[in-house]
């Protein structure tokens, strides 16, 4: 049971990514884009975690946590950077 | 644990298992989705905002009743994620909603209202009434 679920589960997040890519590309803006890579790395961690599940390791979980303080670093840099002009003032 | 050891809880949590992993890939689906048909940003910025994080939360509790079912422990680890997703996506999503109102980005023909940034003619206009503490208008009472 678990199996057939992970198989509808990696496909449905691939297709999800797949969507993000397509905002990415077309995006008509700059906050699009911005936008289209936080939900990006954020599938990213759900498609790690369906990994681990389907190893059955724990080896990462740490690299879910690290994409999750590392996309949300990078977001707030960029964000800044646009309303600013600066990151760090 | 040793009521860990009956023969229908491993049935529950492979079906527990099984449902948070279709609800969540499910909603993160749904969101992404939302994220390309929906017509301006304002709009496409509720999946990411919200429905994504709810999504990927239940793909990690998931993830905990499957060690629960496989090794018979508790990974406190996959919550921290999920803590930490829950933390953080209301803050990018401000920054964003900050970003496309500083850009004054173009919103949908059919969008009733506007927040008071993106109205040019309201800011910088005196208020109808004088406030009551101001010592400059209105009446003043002598002591």
């Amino acid at each position: 049971m678990i199996g057939i679920a992970l198989w509808i589960s990696f496909f449905l997040v691939a297709m999800a990514i797949i969507l993000n890519a397509y905002r990415l590309l077309v995006g008509p803006s700059l906050p699009d884009r911005i936008i289209a890579l936080d939900t990006m790395y954020v599938n990213s961690i759900a498609l790690i975690i369906l990994y681990t599940i389907w190893l059955s390791t724990r080896v990462y979980f740490e690299g879910a946590l690290l994409i999750a303080m590392l996309g949300f670093i990078s977001t707030v840099a960029v964000c800044k950077y646009l309303l600013r002009g600066d990151i760090i003032e | 644990m040793a009521w860990l050891d009956k023969a229908w809880v491993d049935t529950a949590l492979e079906t527990l298992t099984a449902f948070f992993l279709i609800a969540g890939a499910l909603i993160t689906f749904i969101s992404s989705f939302g994220m390309v048909h929906l017509r301006d940003f304002y709009l496409r910025m509720h999946g990411p905002a919200k429905a994504t994080t709810l999504g990927v939360g239940l793909i990690l509790v998931a993830c905990m009743f499957y060690f629960l079912l496989i090794e018979r422990t508790f990974h406190i680890q996959l919550l921290l994620v999920t803590i930490f997703l829950l933390i953080t996506a209301p803050i990018s999503a401000h920054l964003l909603a900050k970003v496309a109102l500083h850009q004054k980005l173009p919103s949908d023909i059919s969008t009733t209202g506007a927040p008071s940034e993106l109205r040019e003619e309201d800011v910088g206009q005196e208020p109808d009434t004088p406030h009551p503490e101001d010592p400059g208008s209105g009446q003043r009472h002598s002591p």
